[in-house]
């Protein structure tokens, strides 16, 4: 059996779904890389050029990790993942950095997926994939209709306030350890590239400690995102990139739908679409809403204790706020 | 109405040119300075990138000036270019100043925005002054570089040094005073004249330097320390591909009125990088690869902090380093960078291709030592 490749990284947090039922059907065995840990961190870190971004480390790192595991290795180009918008240039580009940059690199499939003129595009980057494993036409729509319903099935899943958790690293046990949107009295927002958010290893465990805290979590694949399109119109000039479309449309979502106590910004050190994006968001927030809002930038010298501290304070304040209800947050 | 618009090299003449043409009232902001990037760095986020923070201190310099609207171009790829009209309100908003912000690209609303945008630009004039003004604009920059390029040339020959320098501050003075295209044509003429006529060492064979990466900090002086100047000086001839006219004629131009844009950098990219990034990452690997053909001695790579694109291509640049055997040297500027040694490691990078090519002569094939 061919075995593929498929580095846990970036869009693998997105997409993971739709790769792996996608590849399964079409009879390929899939090897995906360790969680994220020190060790990938670090190799990835070694690798790639110092002014990449802590994410484009980590998948350098997982990249390597497969290194000999697999036949093929899944490194798709994205350079659009939704009409008119475009994905950050590093993540565009990743994977010539690691064509250029890691040596003995098994084969790649390079599948380029571009829906910035036609969302039908994704079909014709199914089935360029589909024909490194099999010849089969029908086989690969047939693969490509099934992985597609289950990759909406877990977005509906996602979209109805469940968190899919920790993405399946405990193999055996329930896929889907879902935690209720609604579950606690205070609710968190989450704001963050989905690459960010669900690594617990980059973010330092914040969706586990956050939960520790006995705080519901919204991402921001929680939110829709025709409405956040349609909310970003507000804007003189759309956003281009796909996250901005999400993030900033997200936050005007939370702003307007209320039930929000706290929103936390996480973004990597050096991330260029971040700096204007959640300044943007950042504004938005503190201008228009009293909603207390914290940004935590992270790269490859985070210290732990210091973020525990920061999250701690956030979180104290949060709930003196709602108990003593005077909502005068006492960080503005 | 008085307009600005913030600093690239020398496309301050050319924006001058097209703002002489319909007679509008403008302001030329001081050059970069430090100052510029102080005041800058004071109203921005430290996750910008340099040529906005230098954008955002031209605005403010020029506010300081009188003018009211600023003239910038944007884009919609995925570098950051794309959205620094809509930032530069938000940050005029912030700090409190009034400024209009022009951006002249193709916006979401369509071709009639554009022509809208002109109109507020031109004062109304029609359509053919318009178009006669942008081919004049046109030419000035394609002239300009042309300049630049021949200065270029002279400066790594020149007998008596800092004599090109001397002609060259005179006309980025000089043209202050004229105006129109017209004029500003004719001066250009005469100082290509004087520059032809300076004293050359014929017989050098100097050094030949490739400068790539992103086109703000390779165009902008104050950006990279003036490093075309440094390399003349010390007799090395610098090639810079990426020019403003360049980006006019195929970014606005081409682009605008869909028409192929190919050429041979983006040709020689193809082979690393498949597909496109944004910025002028493109640029700068094609370029580095024609350079390493062409038989230069080497290439210095220089781009912001934190500009996206340009990460890719120095993640890519160590392939095209081994594989054409070109020495590459990445340097990456932001606001705390020091000039001296900026310098340092221009001069040692200068030194080793010296030895390099001496060492060629003596047809000993080596690579740099530390490799």
């Amino acid at each position: 059996m061919v075995k593929v490749g498929i580095p846990r990284g970036l869009y693998y947090y997105k997409f993971s779904t739709l790769w792996e039922s996608f590849f399964t059907e079409l009879g390929a065995e899939i090897v995906i890389s360790d969680k994220t840990n020190k060790n990938i961190l670090l190799e990835g870190a070694n690798n790639c050029v110092s002014e990449a971004c802590l994410p484009i480390k980590a998948y350098y790192g997982h990249v390597i990790n497969l290194l000999g595991k697999a036949d093929f290795i899944f490194l798709p180009r994205f350079t659009s993942i939704s009409k008119k918008q475009y994905i950050c240039p590093e993540v565009a580009g990743v994977q010539d950095m690691i064509r250029n940059s890691i040596k003995l690199m098994p084969r790649i499939i390079d599948t380029e997926i571009n829906l910035r003129k036609s969302e039908k595009n994704s079909w014709l980057a199914a089935q360029y994939t589909g024909e490194f494993i099999t010849k089969d036409k029908q086989k690969i729509k047939n693969a490509y209709k099934n992985a597609l319903e289950a990759y909406r099935n877990e977005r509906q899943v996602m979209k109805s306030g469940m968190l899919t958790d920790e993405f399946k690293q405990e193999i055996g046990s329930m896929p889907l350890r879902v935690i209720q949107k609604r579950s606690t009295n205070i609710t968190v927002a989450v704001l963050g590239h989905c690459y960010t958010v669900y690594d617990s290893f980059i973010n330092m465990e914040l969706m586990r400690k956050l939960r520790d805290y006995g705080i519901g979590i919204v991402t921001l694949d929680m939110l829709d995102y025709r409405e956040s399109k349609e909310k970003c119109r507000e804007l003189d000039k759309m956003l281009f990139w796909d996250y901005g479309t999400r993030a900033y449309g997200g936050s005007i979502q939370l702003i307007e739908n209320g039930g929000i106590d706290g929103v936390i910004a996480i973004t990597s050190f050096g991330c260029g679409v971040d700096s204007f994006v959640i300044e943007l968001v950042e504004k938005k927030i503190r201008e228009e809403s009293d909603i207390p809002f914290m940004k935590l930038v992270l790269d490859e010298h985070s210290a732990e204790t210091g973020f525990c501290t920061r999250l701690e304070a956030f979180v104290d304040m949060i709930v003196r706020r709602v108990t003593h209800e005077n909502n005068v947050s006492s960080y503005r | 109405m008085k307009i600005t618009f913030p600093h690239i090299g020398n496309t301050y003449i050319t924006a001058k040119s097209f703002l002489d043409d319909f007679g509008s009232e403008y302001v030329v902001p001081p050059f970069n300075t430090n100052k510029t990037l102080e005041l800058g760095s004071k109203y921005t986020s430290e996750a910008h990138c340099l040529p906005f923070k230098l954008f955002v201190g031209n605005m403010l310099q020029a506010h300081e000036m009188g003018a009211d609207t600023m003239l910038i171009t944007g884009g919609c790829g995925p570098c950051k270019l794309g959205y620094f009209g809509e930032m530069l309100k938000k940050t005029a908003v912030e700090i409190g100043i009034k400024m209009d912000i022009i951006t002249l690209e193709v916006p979401d609303q369509g071709m009639k925005e554009l022509a809208a945008r002109i109109k507020k630009v031109s004062g109304g004039s029609n359509y053919l002054n318009v178009a006669k003004a942008v081919n004049a604009a046109k030419n000035v920059a394609v002239q300009l570089d042309n300049l630049e390029r021949l200065s270029r040339i002279k400066r790594a020959r020149q007998l008596e040094k800092g004599s090109v320098d001397k002609i060259y501050r005179g006309f980025q003075t000089g043209i202050l005073e004229v105006s129109g295209s017209k004029e500003i044509l004719k001066f250009i003429r005469q100082t290509e004249k004087t520059l032809k006529k300076l004293p050359v060492n014929e017989k050098a064979r100097p050094l030949k330097v490739g400068i790539v990466g992103e086109i703000y900090t390779t165009i902008e002086p104050y950006a990279n320390f003036s490093i075309e100047r440094m390399l003349g000086n010390m007799g090395v001839e610098v090639t810079r591909q990426v020019t403003v006219s360049g980006w006019i004629i195929n970014d606005m131009l081409k682009k605008g009125l869909h028409l192929p844009v190919e050429s041979e950098d983006v040709r020689e990219s193809k082979a690393y990088m498949s597909s496109m990034v944004g910025g002028h990452a493109h640029h700068t690997v094609g370029n580095t690869v024609v350079h390493a053909k062409e038989g230069y001695d080497g290439v210095i790579h220089i781009y912001p902090l934190g500009c996206m694109p340009e990460i890719v291509s120095q993640a890519i640049l160590p392939a095209v380093e081994e594989n054409h055997q070109i020495p590459v040297m990445t340097i990456i500027r932001d606001e705390m960078t020091g000039e001296a040694g900026f310098n340092t490691r221009v001069e040692a990078f200068v030194d080793l291709i010296k030895k390099r090519r001496e060492e060629h002569l003596n047809e000993q094939n080596k690579m740099l030592y530390g490799y």
